[in-house]
């Protein structure tokens, strides 16, 4: 700080807690709603202070779910949303390390022509080319499944991008003294890269991982068995429902699991998560 | 981009991106094709005959009000949440430069909406301004503001931009404060030993110093409002009352999915892909130039 100037740190600190305030307000209210009971949640005006229902209303969203919703319980929902979320960060990382590593390290034909085929794939977010993906998934027997859920959604430019970055910076030295060593390609990937990447990993694992859990669009499309169903598909359905019998302690509970997840992700891995948002959106 | 010391080809780095290159065939190329190929189609609402009508899809569009409608609504709605985003970004960004202790838990704090899913912070405040129970909607109501958004598409639209900014401030914050805090300080001490103060230091050195990272911002702002806020919008409006807030994903997805308009759907999902792809390349000229700062 370069000069002191009290009023102005107090200004910064009081538009900082108001920031916060506003930020943090519809999560505090989707908190106290969850712990109230059905009877209270109908009567205007709705509390702002959290009642005691807390438990009660937990052990009914995860094992029983929303009735007017098809009832289909959250721990369910939020297993096929693991699942989901899971599938696709690991995915994604798996096969853009490995066409990083074979763009950087290897000369062969059509080498470039495969790089920009990646990169177009940054053009073509799920959301523009919905109807024939989905037509192309139906044809293959994806439908109502996990693979057909993640596997259209895994092909990443930017990880790809990312990772060639990274093993770019790799000193030449490293592989030469592999070399020596008698190491063979993959064991150099296995042994050298990996462990060297293993920060923008972890980074890129935060993202992908909020970026799956998140998916909507197109599990909503692509799912019509309720067994499949993700915890982010079914407040939708809970929101309809409400049009006729409003269960809001029950629909909020399920907001508040469904965010769970990814907030702890982002808040228990925080540096990772800004360090891999600042590095690999560039 | 190839390192000076690499391996001779062989048949292994075929392998190495056969399932990247495959992914981005089959799910990625050819979709994009189809959608090309359709949208130079008409299409039955049974699927029993075809017809080749080059233009025509376009042109339909082209002369369709509610889809022009729906194209000045997107810029509308994009604009103001990107507007809306950044400057409250900016603004605590900037404040959270000002002070020393704390800014971990402000941090913290500020950016975990970022982790919640468009729908799910769709339904928050969908609850919050519910006509008959919502929060906000009684306080309105108490002061004498009839609060609908249910009837009421200015109400609506109001809404959904309040919820797609509300999670967008979080992403543009990170970024602000990284982009102040990469300014030299060196520059900021000799503004103020210049007799600069706070206000005036803001708006000569570190304004300018970070327009690359605003316009940067405003790119990825204007993407995800077009492309990211499906969710808010199917949670909240389901693009009503009267088509109020359907925007262009929305209306890609109503078409095809629930009108079976299928060649309609596809000319769209063609225009849309021209959108992205002139952004793409707006934000990669941007990064070749970013160097400069």
């Amino acid at each position: 700080m370069i000069e002191n100037r009290p009023l102005m740190t107090l200004i910064a600190h009081l538009s900082l807690v108001l920031g916060v305030g506003i930020v943090a307000f519809p999560i505090w209210i989707t908190f106290v709603a969850s712990t109230h009971d059905a009877l209270r949640m109908t009567q205007v005006p709705l509390p702002l202070w959290p009642g005691d229902q807390f438990f009660v209303n937990l052990h009914a969203a995860l094992f029983k779910g929303v009735h007017a919703a098809g009832g289909i319980p959250v721990g369910l929902m939020m297993l096929n949303s693991l699942i989901m979320a899971m599938m696709i960060a690991v995915g994604k990382i798996a096969i853009s390390l490995l066409s990083a590593f074979a763009i950087v390290y290897f000369r062969f034909p059509f080498r470039m022509g495969f790089f920009w085929m990646i990169f177009i794939t940054l053009m073509l977010p799920v959301e523009v080319r919905i109807m024939p993906t989905f037509a192309v998934v139906a044809n293959l027997n994806m439908l109502n499944s996990y693979w057909g859920m993640t596997v259209p959604l895994i092909a990443s430019a930017t990880a790809t991008f990312m990772f060639r970055q990274v093993f770019l910076t790799i000193p030449d030295e490293m592989l030469e003294a592999a070399r020596v060593d008698g190491a063979g390609p993959m064991r150099f990937f296995w042994d050298i890269l990996m462990p060297l990447s293993r920060t923008n990993i972890a980074a890129l694992f935060v993202i992908l991982f909020i970026y799956g859990w998140n998916q909507y669009l197109w599990p909503l499309l692509i799912t019509t068995d309720a067994g499949y169903y993700t915890v982010v598909m079914g407040i939708k359905q809970m929101l309809e429902s409400a049009e006729l019998s409003p269960e809001w302690h029950l629909i909020m509970m399920t907001s508040l699991l469904a965010m769970l997840p990814p907030i702890i992700v982002v808040l228990s891995m925080q540096k990772m998560f800004v360090k891999g948002l600042t590095e690999t959106e560039k | 981009m190839l390192k000076r010391v690499h391996f001779g080809p062989s048949l292994l780095p075929f392998l190495l991106v056969a399932p990247q290159i495959i992914i981005t065939l089959v799910f990625f190329m050819w979709p994009a094709g189809q959608a090309l190929y359709q949208s130079f189609l008409i299409e039955d609402a049974f699927g029993l005959s075809t017809e080749f009508v080059w233009f025509d899809n376009f042109k339909d569009l082209w002369n369709d009000s509610y889809y022009l409608g729906a194209f000045k609504r997107t810029a509308f709605f994009s604009f103001t949440v990107a507007a809306l985003a950044m400057s409250t970004a900016l603004l605590l960004a900037a404040m959270v430069d000002r002070i020393i202790k704390g800014v971990f838990t402000y941090r913290t704090l500020l950016i975990w909406p970022y982790a919640v899913a468009p729908v799910v912070a769709g339904a928050l405040w969908v609850f919050m301004f519910d006509p008959t129970l919502g929060i906000f909607a009684y306080a309105l109501h108490t002061v004498g503001y009839d609060w609908n958004h249910k009837l009421n598409g200015n109400q609506a639209m109001t809404l959904v931009i309040l919820a797609a900014t509300w999670k967008q401030v979080a992403y543009n914050f990170l970024f602000f404060v990284a982009a102040i805090q990469s300014i030299p300080k060196s520059l900021i001490e000799a503004a103020a030993i210049d007799g600069a103060g706070p206000v005036k230091r803001f708006f000569s050195i570190i304004f300018p110093l970070i327009t690359p990272t605003m316009f940067f911002l405003l790119v990825v702002n204007i993407v995800y409002a077009f492309f990211d806020t499906f969710g808010i919008i199917h949670a909240i409006t389901q693009g009503g009352p009267y088509k109020a807030t359907e925007i262009l994903v929305y209306k890609v997805w109503y078409d095809g999915a629930v009108g079976l308009d299928l060649g309609g759907s596809a000319a769209q999902s063609v225009i849309l892909m021209a959108i992205v792809i002139v952004m793409t390349v707006v934000q990669f000229r941007y990064i070749e130039r970013k160097v400069e700062y």
